[in-house]
């Protein structure tokens, strides 16, 4: 059906620019409509089926009793429990904030904590952590939920059993004095990365007590092929950042460097930094991305190369040799057409700012485009400048896949008496080719410390609950060396133990507790005048002064790309490749019981629920597949039956997944959502396989959160470059029509006060996805399930609209996020027949959930479709330790309720508060929204229009700046700033 | 044909019809009283607490002033309930083997807290902010009553939505000077001319802005 | 009444009854034994009623979230159902109020049953307004009512307009229907045997002896509540239009709604009135009293209300192509093309192209053919409101939010439910009360013509 309205609409609007949402729209092909067509399609059953596996939305029902009974009974009678003796930092009613540090994949992120009476409520970035500067990502403002996951694990078991501390410290000693004989070389320890100079102290005095005694690492999300790469470059492994705040050009090597690895935040706030357009933008940097699977950096990109991820060596090779690196020659490296237009026109561009340019390479690329990259930097005087070196943050960098086969081929030989799994969950992540599990089978005395039961805990006699990050003492190092101080702020709810403790009964008699253990470490570190004061200063800071590691200038090994050149194998052209990545969302698998993170529409697909397997357009007609399908994915002797997503811009003869699925054994939330892909991985490669392809016939249903339709015409996102801009700055203003404020039915509001507004720049908006989770987590939203999602009942009040332009091989994407308009002219308002949703004098579209009856005529009549509907009881009211997790200044709504974007009003009656009782005005940046202050990119501001100097009135001064659907004069407080870009002129004209 | 109705049937039927009209309307009245009545409100009903505390001694007997025990009534939405060590402050000393304060002394002892039946109790979804009430001028009087006249505690006021509003619409009627807040026997000589020059001084947002949904609810 | 001379036109009443007759032929259907069929009937009905109960016990358990709605799609056929009942109590007022003021005797024999399908439809309708709601144990909220709130509802919304359009309309036919049947009440009471019978008829009857005085105050008050009613006829559909007219969705948002609801209402309340009647006469055996001219001027009324219809669909789309709003313009594709292209094709054949055999005498004189008619027309009507609900929510302004609907079973239990509800209520009826009006049957007798002729 679509075919005829897109036509009319495109050659009816002034930008002729088509945009489209998915193939089948691009298309227009009927399969799209198939099950929409007709009325009663299968899902349409009487109720959630999989619900099983969220018990919380079974409890619905009964629950309405109480929900049935609000309407007519009083108030039960409650009481208040003041404190025995009161804590002098306390006042009740007033959080405090508490400075710690998150670890993934080994490296520290700061954050700042708030706490309620004792109760860690939401997690924010600390500005002055080098890592964060007050930004985070989803996982860590999603971590506060597993935090209060009631299926984390609650007892320490041995077999099965319920036991105590003391019964393993004795069992765990009992083992070590029989191992002292033998220099402990029966003993084992298996961590995952750690840059915890605490716990590399502990585990080095365990090697130093038991010297035959082996450490071994294994992060499944694994960087070795940076660690060899670095190796091969310098000699040694280096850690290599980057700093993109001076740098004009960058060029990414298959690199998600805006969303993966260690810093990603901070390289996406400094390079957001450069992408911000005001003025005339002049200073806007480039961004080449050179990619397979399209990622947030792909979207932000001037220009994007799609090739499969086993093709990248070849063009970094390609532009190595452009550029005129040494060593970089060869026949393979011939690349023909557009490749090679891309490429010259990158070198040209690169050559032309030596020094103020970069190439990064991907986490998960091979350790050949390190190589090369590292070689290009270094033939573009990058280093020093735009790429820092510094000593590795790890202590002990190694090839972790190497060490876990050594430590396999051990256990194999029964060369192991004690098998220490310290954090970590190999049996579900070990490459599958060891064949970890049956190999550790073998050592007679095996434990495991880890946050959940999960498969590893299975394999050994021994499980001990570990403390959550927020419930233990620790430390943890940032990407640039910065060591931060771990401080609990809630004792144990489940008894859990940190690493720190259970290595110390390694080392003494009666273990002490993380705080000892940790503050020893430090006071060995820190200057010992003034201890006490600096470990002061460093918990509240949350940084330790002076930790960050000073750049190095090593010498470059030109040989290393002759190596690297040599060792690039060109994939066969009709050799399928298999990428794996870790999940935006669930990343190695350790997330998957927070049903936050399972609920998050994963970027770009904007899924939820499932792991799938992403091809491109042409290879989906090529299978005969659409969106849904179950195929058959062979690879490393193993398959996977998993369902496609077919994805706009995605190479050709490449499919790629997400790893961190199918766990067998986690929680409620987590177990048995989507597909292991583990088994598909192998030691050697672990990112990238030969795979085949075969489709099966079945389908599943997804649960995405957007359905794939035209634009229409219309102009959600408005984008344009920054030659259009110069040329005529009103560009986009003169997009759509903007009626004037006195058409109107009702008497325009005044605001002589202030009045809030809050504004996005899609120039720099990632779709990372960190505001969505803040928001989820500061305004106590509920989930409600796969089901319900795909009923379109999922409940963010912001989204994360994704829009695709172009052609199906290349588009461009957009992403928008969208909350709550905050109409001047709200829809909502004249509907309520119960004047649930109010104007408020300073132009909040305030919505009062104990009012609300339900009638949904607001959310009908809401033109941004941002209301969000409590279809069943979706809170979980009754799970007592969730409600230790709420925001007590936000209400919990209950079934039959509207609800949605409220700017935050919590904070800003907080702030305002504040600001009347000492008779002043509230200051510009006093009011935060959560989504605004998790945004990594700092792409969204919020303060009051009224005030001129405040940055939201600046940013509505711009040129650029405009309001979602305001032909419609609904008067947005939330507007927008297109989203600019700035190609090349050489690859614009060819 | 035999008369099945007698006579008086149409009188009755008449009566009826009419009676109809006044019952529906007195119906209605009542489920409006019993609304506002305090079996619904509250109001003026003595809880049960664990020990009998008597704010008339406390306050108007020993004179002490509000902030000792509510101590974070000026700087958090909660005003605060004095922790047991404060309680015990005094009665170490006096009254110190009275009967009555057994449940504080062993709260003391064994260090578990005394669970006080909450007497003025907003629902949830209301966010009361005793600070900001206090900063504007509004007395404990207001709210409370005049507790240096209550031996037990009690409800002074319905609490209802409505009864907020009056005040939200009219704050001029409430306001004090901000010394005379925690007073309990402070009265205005002309209520009528103070009132709107201290909201003026106390730079009390317009009635638009107090009612508007979000001032309370969120 | 000339125009019963004219050939071909069947007489409004059989030849040959005197007032007598027709008392006992009317009164007869309600004091004689009840008729097996009634009891089946009815039996059948109290299970779909149970049905009802069942669906909205659950309903009230787990919540809306139980049908198919969802965002964008905030109604379904819960609003759809309501908007159907509504429309189908309209003929019931038409017939009774308007006819009656346009002095057309021919409604005497249908408009005491056409009444009562008001009165059960509009019973059906309003239980939709309550149920859709997220929390309906407030539902009383709608109303304004001196609460401790202290605060109103909210006057500029439709749905507050509906409550009062509603309750007033539903208040009004009541009395209309009952203070018409005050006389044969009391005649049933004379004629009644058994005692219960006797008393339950007399305290209804309200002491009715018939008496000139009694006449008098019966005809003003009778006048004058078609007076009302007649207000009702206009007023209520065009609220009930404005709930989608006063929203801003494409489709929606346009001024030819309140007429061509109130011309549609009218046209499904007719086809509801020939689809009772039809039955009605068989069973009875009241041919004589509900005529072939009867079914042939009702199906000359569906003919000419659904051409307004029609013609108001032909406007939404000019106006949609006049406006040349892109939104508006997508949506009329949309309808047309779109996932619900074939309920809205459907919608056209029962609604536009089914009547158009009504221009046809032989069609409008074959009781089978209008029965079959005025079914598709019920159908026609029901799925017209669903395409309005439906095509307009589930593809608005921004793409990113559009979505797709279809009802539950719990939805389809719903329906069947109220369906059930008003058919149990009609089976009540005819068996305890006269279906057609004796009284007023009386006056279009060929004895009393001359009075009616006479008469002012």
């Amino acid at each position: 059906m679509s075919d005829e309205p897109r036509d009319e609409s495109s050659s009816a609007r002034p930008h002729g620019r088509q945009f489209w949402r998915s193939l089948a729209e691009l298309e227009g092909s009927p399969g799209v409509e198939e099950g929409r067509g007709d009325e009663f399609p299968p899902q349409a059953s009487e109720w959630p089926d999989g619900l099983d596996r969220r018990r919380f939305l079974q409890l619905a029902g009964a629950s309405l009793a109480l929900a049935g009974l609000q309407g007519c009974t009083r108030q039960p009678v409650e009481s208040i429990v003041p404190y025995v003796r009161q804590p002098e930092e306390i006042v009740p009613g007033r959080p405090l904030f508490y400075a710690t540090v998150m670890t993934l994949g080994g490296y520290g992120h700061g954050l700042l904590v708030e706490s309620h009476e004792g109760r860690p409520t939401k997690i924010e970035g600390n500005p002055s952590h080098p890592a964060s500067l007050g930004s985070t990502d989803a996982y860590a403002q999603a971590s506060i939920l597993g935090l209060y996951d009631p299926d984390r694990s609650q007892l320490l078991t041995e077999l099965r059993g319920v036991r105590i501390w003391k019964d393993f410290v004795a069992a765990l000693q009992a083992r070590l004095k029989a191992q002292e004989a033998l220099d402990g070389e029966g003993i084992r320890i298996l961590t995952e990365t750690v840059t915890s100079p605490t716990l590399v102290d502990q585990i080095r005095a365990v090697l130093d007590r038991f010297p035959k005694a082996r450490w071994h690492q294994w992060e499944p999300v694994t960087r070795d092929a940076v660690r060899l790469a670095s190796r091969a470059a310098f000699g040694r492994i280096l850690e290599t950042r980057y700093d993109l705040r001076s740098a004009d050009v960058i060029v990414a090597l298959d690199a998600d460097f805006v969303t993966a690895g260690p810093g990603a935040v901070r390289r996406a706030r400094d390079f957001a930094d450069r992408r911000r357009v005001r003025g005339d933008g002049s200073g806007m940097c480039r961004l080449y991305a050179i990619e397979s699977a399209p990622t947030a950096a792909g979207t932000l990109a001037d220009h994007r190369l799609a090739v499969r991820a086993g093709a990248v060596p070849i063009v970094a090779a390609a532009l190595a040799r452009e550029l005129g690196v040494p060593g970089a020659t060869g026949a393979a490296l011939a690349l023909e057409g557009s490749q090679a237009r891309f490429v010259r026109a990158v070198a040209a561009d690169l050559l032309a700012r030596p020094g103020r340019c970069v190439v990064i390479p991907g986490e998960y690329a091979p350790a050949a485009v390190h190589v090369l990259a590292h070689a290009i930097n270094h033939r573009l005087d990058a280093s020093g400048a735009t790429v820092v070196q510094t000593e590795p943050v790890e202590p002990e960098p190694i090839d972790q896949a190497s060490s876990l086969r050594e430590l396999v081929e051990a256990l194999r030989a029964g060369r192991v008496d004690l098998l220490a799994i310290v954090g970590g969950n190999p049996v579900h992540t070990a490459p599958a080719d060891l064949r970890f599990a049956e190999a550790m089978l073998r050592a007679p005395f095996r434990f495991h410390l880890a946050t959940e039961e999960d498969e590893t805990s299975d394999y050994c006699q021994w499980h001990v609950p570990e403390a959550h990050f927020l419930e233990a003492w620790s430390d943890a190092r940032a990407f640039d060396g910065t060591a931060s101080i771990a401080q609990p702020l809630i004792e144990p709810l489940y008894g859990g133990r940190s690493a720190h403790e259970v290595l110390a009964v390694f080392l003494e008699e009666t273990p002490r507790p993380g705080l000892a253990i940790v503050q020893e470490s430090w006071r060995s570190r820190l200057p010992a005048a003034g201890f006490e004061a600096s470990w002061r200063r460093s918990l509240h800071d949350g940084v330790i002064e002076g930790t960050a590691l000073p750049a190095l200038t090593p010498a470059h090994r030109a040989d290393s790309v002759r190596e690297a050149v040599g060792s690039i194998r060109p994939p066969g052209e009709e050799a399928i490749e298999l990428v794996l990545r870790p999940d935006p969302s669930v990343f190695d698998g350790r997330f998957a019981n927070n049903g936050w993170l399972q609920e998050l529409p994963r970027p770009l697909s904007k899924l939820t629920w499932d792991n799938v397997a992403y091809v491109s357009p042409a290879m989906a007609r090529r299978l005969g597949v659409a969106s849904g399908d179950v195929v058959e994915v062979q690879a490393s002797g193993a398959a996977a039956r998993l369902p496609v997503w077919v994805l706009p811009g995605h190479p050709d003869g490449s499919v790629t997944a997400h790893l961190g699925y199918g766990r067998r054994r986690i929680g409620r939330v987590g177990t048995g959502v989507g597909v292991d892909l583990y088994p598909l991985r192998d030691a050697v490669s672990p990112w990238l396989v030969e795979a085949a392809v075969t489709r099966t016939g079945e389908r599943t249903d997804l649960a995405s959160t957007q359905e794939h339709f035209l634009m229409e015409g219309r102009h959600p996102v408005r984008r344009g470059t920054l030659a259009e801009l110069r040329a005529n700055p009103g560009f986009v203003a003169e997009m759509e029509e903007r009626p004037a404020r006195e058409e109107s039915f009702y008497p325009p509001h005044s605001y002589p006060g202030r009045a809030w507004g809050l504004a996005v720049d899609l120039s720099v908006c990632t779709g990372c996805n960190a505001c969505v989770i803040a928001c989820q987590a500061e305004n106590n939203i509920p989930v409600v399930g796969k089901d319900q999602v795909r009923r379109g009942r999922e409940m963010h009040w912001l989204r994360i609209d994704r829009y695709y332009e172009g052609q199906e091989e290349d588009p461009a994407v957009h992403n928008m996020p969208v909350m709550c308009m905050h109409c001047e002219q709200a829809p909502c308002e004249v509907v309520c027949p119960v004047g649930a949703t109010n104007h408020s004098s300073e132009g909040l579209n305030d919505m009062v959930y104990n009012r609300c009856v339900g009638t949904r005529y607001c959310s009908n009549n809401c033109p941004y479709k941002v209301r969000r509907f409590n279809f069943l009881q979706y809170s979980d009211e009754r799970t007592p330790v969730l409600q230790l997790g709420r925001n007590p200044d936000v209400t919990v709504r209950s079934r039959g309720v509207m609800e949605k974007c409220t700017y935050c009003v919590q904070r800003i009656n907080g702030a305002r508060i504040e600001a009347e009782k000492e008779g002043r005005p509230v200051r510009d940046g006093e009011v935060t929204t959560a989504c605004q202050q998790a945004c990594p990119t700092q792409a969204i501001v919020f303060g009051d229009i009224n005030d001129r100097q405040s940055r939201v009135a600046l940013w509505r001064s711009e040129p650029t700046h405009y309001g979602l659907l305001e032909e419609l004069n609904t008067r947005p407080r939330t507007t927008y700033l297109a989203k600019l870009s700035n190609p090349s002129d050489d690859l614009e004209r060819g | 044909m035999s008369q099945i109705f007698h006579r008086s049937t149409n009188t009755l039927s008449r009566v009826t019809i009419y009676a109809a009209v006044f019952l529906a309307a007195g119906l209605l009245f009542v489920a409006a009283a019993l609304d506002r009545s305090p079996y619904n409100t509250r109001q003026d009903v003595v809880l049960k607490q664990p020990v009998p505390f008597s704010h008339r001694h406390h306050v108007a007997g020993l004179g002490l002033d509000c902030r000792y025990c509510h101590s974070s009534v000026e700087t958090s939405a909660f005003a605060g309930m004095p922790s047991t060590t404060t309680c015990m402050n005094c009665h170490k000393q006096i009254w110190s083997d009275s009967p009555m304060l057994e449940p504080v002394r062993s709260s003391a002892r064994t260090g578990t807290p005394i669970r006080w039946t909450r007497v003025h109790d907003l629902p949830d979804f209301v966010y009361f902010n005793h600070s900001i009430h206090v900063a504007k001028g509004i007395g404990c009087v207001s709210c409370h009553g005049r507790v240096d006249e209550m031996p037990l505690m009690r409800q002074a006021q319905p609490l209802q939505m409505e009864w907020c509003l009056g005040c939200h619409r009219h704050p001029e009627e409430q306001v004090r000077p901000r010394d005379a807040v925690f007073s309990q026997t402070w009265q205005a000589g002309d209520q009528a001319s103070l009132g709107p020059i201290l909201v003026r001084e106390h730079r009390i947002r317009g009635a638009r802005d107090l009612t508007s949904c979000s001032t309370c609810h969120r | 009444m000339t125009e019963r001379t004219l050939p071909g036109r069947p007489p409004i009443i059989g030849p040959g009854y005197t007032s007598g007759t027709v008392t006992d032929k009317i009164s007869e259907v309600v004091l004689k034994r009840t008729p097996r069929w009634w009891y089946v009937g009815f039996g059948l009905s109290l299970i779909l009623v149970l049905l009802f109960f069942y669906a909205v016990a659950y309903l009230f358990t787990k919540g809306v979230g139980i049908w198919g709605v969802n965002v964008p799609v905030g109604w379904g056929w819960d609003i759809t159902n309501f908007v159907w009942w509504i429309g189908i109590g309209h003929a019931g007022t038409l017939i009774s109020a308007i006819l009656l003021l346009l002095r057309q005797p021919w409604r005497n024999s249908i408009n005491r049953f056409a009444e009562a399908m008001t009165l059960f439809a509009v019973a059906c309708a309003s239980t939709y307004p309550i149920l859709h709601l997220g929390r309906p144990w407030v539902f009383y909220w709608l109303m304004p009512y001196p609460n401790s709130l202290g605060i109103w509802p909210q006057f500029r919304s439709p749905l507050v307009w509906d409550v009062f359009a509603v309750s007033t309309y539903a208040t009004i036919s009541l009395l209309f229907w009952f203070v018409g049947l005050i006389p044969d009440l009391a005649t049933l009471r004379d004629r009644a045997a058994g005692k219960t019978a006797k008393v339950v008829y007399g305290i209804l009857a309200m002491g009715w002896r018939g008496s000139a005085r009694h006449w008098h105050n019966y005809e003003s008050a009778y006048v004058m509540l078609a007076g009302l009613a007649t207000f009702l006829v206009v007023s209520v559909h065009s609220v009930v239009s404005f709930d989608f007219a006063s929203g801003l969705l494409p489709g929606w948002h346009t001024t030819v709604f309140p007429p061509y609801f109130v011309a549609g209402a009218i046209y499904s309340g007719f086809a509801m009135v020939l689809t009772l009647a039809i039955p009605l006469r068989a069973a009875f055996g009241l041919q004589d009293f509900i005529t072939a001219r009867h079914l042939q001027n009702m199906a000359k009324v569906m003919l000419a209300t659904g051409l307004i219809v029609g013609y108001g669909y032909l406007i939404e789309i000019f106006l949609a192509w006049y406006s040349n709003d892109p939104y508006e313009k997508y949506m009329v594709v949309n309808r047309v093309m779109g996932p619900y292209a074939f309920q809205y094709w459907a919608l056209i054949a029962c609604n536009i192209v089914s009547p158009q055999f009504l221009w046809l005498r032989r069609v409008r004189s074959s009781t089978a053919a209008l029965f079959v008619l005025s079914i598709v027309v019920n159908i026609g009507m029901w799925l017209e409101r669903y395409v309005i609900i439906v095509t307009s929510l589930h593809r608005d302004f921004l793409p990113s939010s559009w979505g797709t609907y279809s009802g539950t079973i719990w939805d389809y239990a719903t329906f069947i439910g109220t369906i059930g509800l008003f058919l149990a209520l009609m089976f009540l009826f005819i068996r305890f009360l006269p279906a057609i009006s004796i009284f007023e049957m009386r006056t279009i007798l060929p004895e009393a013509r001359s009075v009616e002729e006479g008469g002012p």
